[in-house]
């Protein structure tokens, strides 16, 4: 394990930011910590990292326990949410900061330092700007000359703040992508930080979603997504349908003529392409209809509701692929018949 | 326009244009006498003064030994005063920036005392703690340690004065700048001292030579305060302020006005001074800004 988190518990004041939280990360794996904003996400990052104290429980990087270690000790790269690079050094001198700091004794000779930081300018593709400060360069620069400086000091393991949050959308695309082959390529065991769950799935190889101080789920992305184990991963997610088995929304699912065969508990999640839609030719046998539908490239997204409903509560959302829209000829206000291929079930 | 939007006109000019050009002139005619009659006046005073009885006499009155022994009690003062209150300024800001405690609003009011207190009150408040009447005055007399009416006094009361200068002009700077700098710093490896020295200090410099060279003005000028428990003891506790008073009092005019000249000098030094410090500490200020606002 290169990281371990035993019993970890925070509090702010009467807020209690994180709750017994145990965690075990394998070496080269690259982690989000996802959750909504206040959920302890950035708070557990800078416990691991050193900059603030856990009340209770032990942190261990690579099998030696550092709880009681200050952040200089740890041999951690850590890469903030605005950068922080050092205004009033040139980026050369930024990433060559934490050589020159170093004791004598470990210290690379200035040749060394010059042939290093080159060499990580180079592998972040910003070699052409190694005199400037850091006020000249973009965010996205700014972004890549943190994590250059991060890896100077060859860290067992790197923590990203929210990594891309300051970005734009454009760059923040590209940035994903780049990360996730560069950690490929160092396989240095990484934890980032963030509150959107498309750039955890796009980036991660494990996921930990964390709600109020506490660990819903570990797992892939693909365990996240496919068998969520809990309403809040489920509902944080991706977008998902939510039927209420018991109460007013039985009679909604009658209604539309999907049949619950055995439920499997009170409540139903049911993400958008587990709908399945077709077109019904006698209007009086469905009392659902399309009300409106958009296109999200390579699929199609569609905004069902029933007669009388029009509340955004009541709307069902399907989705399915181009080209089976097209087949379906479907129209606004056309009448629907819906099938359910797969839910979640929840109590 | 006006006509037809009078709203809109007005809120987009600015106030004294629509003004008449007979108020304009009022006004900055004004500002102007007013600096000429109670700033420049006084300085070429101050001057002509000290040049009245011709240069030699004013080089000479300069050589006397009082106001050699004067010049060096100032200079050893500030010395004194100026590395200690950047010491505590440096020490309060960044505790007050970093830090939630107890009592930190308590010590920004603290902070802001010497400002609101009377300098003589400050002077008077260590004669009543340091005096041969005061509380450990016997003690020290006992002890023969002599504090007022000797330089530790003197230097403990521009050290009253002058200790909020540097805190004040950092804490504001400080809690803009913020700390993650300083974290990114520790996270690379670097220690405590490295850290304040290569990082937070080249952030706050400007800010930091600005709190330094007011209180360094302060500490050279304080009259009032120093006054109180230095004794006017010629030669021994007359700082330069105080040279310039007692030198007046004896009717020594071209001695009083050419120590005065000096203090003028470095009001004028210190002015110009604190104009590019301003600056430049308004540049820092910007830059933390626009940091924070990406």
């Amino acid at each position: 394990m290169s990281i371990t988190l035993q019993h970890i518990s925070k509090q702010f004041g009467a807020f209690k930011a994180l709750d017994d939280i145990n965690l075990d990360i394998p070496e080269g794996e690259l982690v989000a910590l996802l959750g909504p904003s206040g959920c302890g996400k950035t708070t557990l990052l800078r416990i691991i990292a050193g900059l603030e104290q856990a009340d209770q429980g032990d942190v261990f990087l690579k099998g030696d326990n550092v709880t009681d270690q200050p952040v200089k000790n740890r041999r951690i790269g850590f890469v903030f949410q605005h950068y922080a690079l050092f205004r009033h050094m040139t980026v050369f001198d930024n990433i060559a900061f934490g050589l020159r700091v170093k004791p004598r004794k470990e210290r690379p000779g200035e040749a060394q330092i010059k042939d290093k930081v080159h060499a990580l300018l180079q592998l972040v593709q910003l070699d052409w700007l190694h005199d400037r400060f850091p006020d000249q360069l973009s965010g996205g620069q700014r972004q890549r000359i943190a994590l250059a400086r991060a890896l100077a000091v060859e860290p067992s393991v790197l923590l990203l703040d929210e990594p891309f949050g300051a970005l734009d959308a454009s760059v923040r695309k590209d940035l994903r992508l780049w990360l996730r082959h560069l950690h490929h390529e160092l396989n240095v065991t990484s934890i980032f930080v963030t509150h959107d769950q498309e750039e955890a799935m796009e980036v991660a190889s494990q996921i930990v979603v964390l709600n109020h101080g506490k660990i819903e789920q570990k797992g892939t992305p693909s365990e996240i997504y496919d068998q969520p184990q809990s309403d809040f991963v489920s509902r944080f997610i991706g977008q998902t349908n939510v039927f209420h088995i018991e109460g007013d929304e039985q009679h909604w699912l009658k209604s539309t003529g999907i049949i619950v065969d055995e439920p499997k508990g009170t409540v139903a999640h049911v993400r958008p392409h587990n709908i399945d839609v077709e077109k019904v030719t006698d209007a009086t046998n469905s009392r659902v209809f399309l009300k409106d539908w958009q296109h999200l490239g390579g699929t199609i997204r569609l905004e069902l509701n029933r007669d009388g409903h029009n509340g955004s509560g009541s709307t069902i959302y399907a989705e399915m692929p181009n080209e089976q829209f097209r087949e379906l000829a479907l129209h606004k206000g056309d009448r629907v018949a819906l099938r359910i291929k797969h839910a979640h079930w929840f109590n | 326009m006006s006509a037809i939007n009078p709203g809109f006109s007005h809120r987009a000019k600015p106030l004294t244009l629509n003004d008449s050009a007979w108020v304009r002139h009022t006004l900055v005619i004004i500002s102007l006498l007013t600096i000429v009659l109670f700033l420049i006046l006084p300085l070429a005073t101050v001057l002509i003064e000290a040049f009245a009885k011709g240069w030699s006499t004013y080089a000479a009155s300069l050589a006397e030994p009082d106001a050699l022994a004067a010049m060096r009690l100032t200079l050893l003062v500030a010395a004194i005063t100026v590395p200690l209150t950047t010491v505590f300024g440096v020490s309060a800001a960044w505790a007050i920036a970093r830090f939630e405690f107890w009592g930190k609003n308590l010590l920004i009011t603290l902070i802001d005392l010497p400002f609101s207190v009377s300098p003589v009150i400050a002077g008077l408040i260590y004669v009543l703690i340091f005096g041969a009447q005061g509380w450990i005055g016997p003690w020290l007399s006992a002890h023969d340690i002599k504090v007022i009416f000797a330089v530790p006094g003197i230097v403990l009361a521009t050290l009253f004065v002058t200790f909020p200068f540097v805190a004040r002009e950092l804490i504001p700077l400080m809690q803009e700048i913020g700390h993650e700098e300083e974290e990114a710093a520790l996270s690379l490896g670097a220690n405590g001292w490295q850290t304040f020295f290569k990082i937070t200090v080249p952030n706050i410099k400007w800010g930091l030579l600005y709190g330094v060279l007011l209180c360094n003005a302060r500490a050279m000028g304080e009259f009032g305060a120093v006054s109180v428990v230095s004794g006017h003891i010629r030669g021994l506790t007359n700082t330069l302020p105080l040279h310039v008073e007692t030198s007046y009092n004896e009717y020594d005019f071209v001695g009083a006005f050419a120590s005065a000249s000096l203090s003028a000098g470095l009001a004028v030094v210190t002015l110009v001074v604190k104009t590019v410090l301003e600056w430049k500490q308004k540049q820092d200020l910007k830059a933390a800004r626009q940091a924070a606002a990406e």
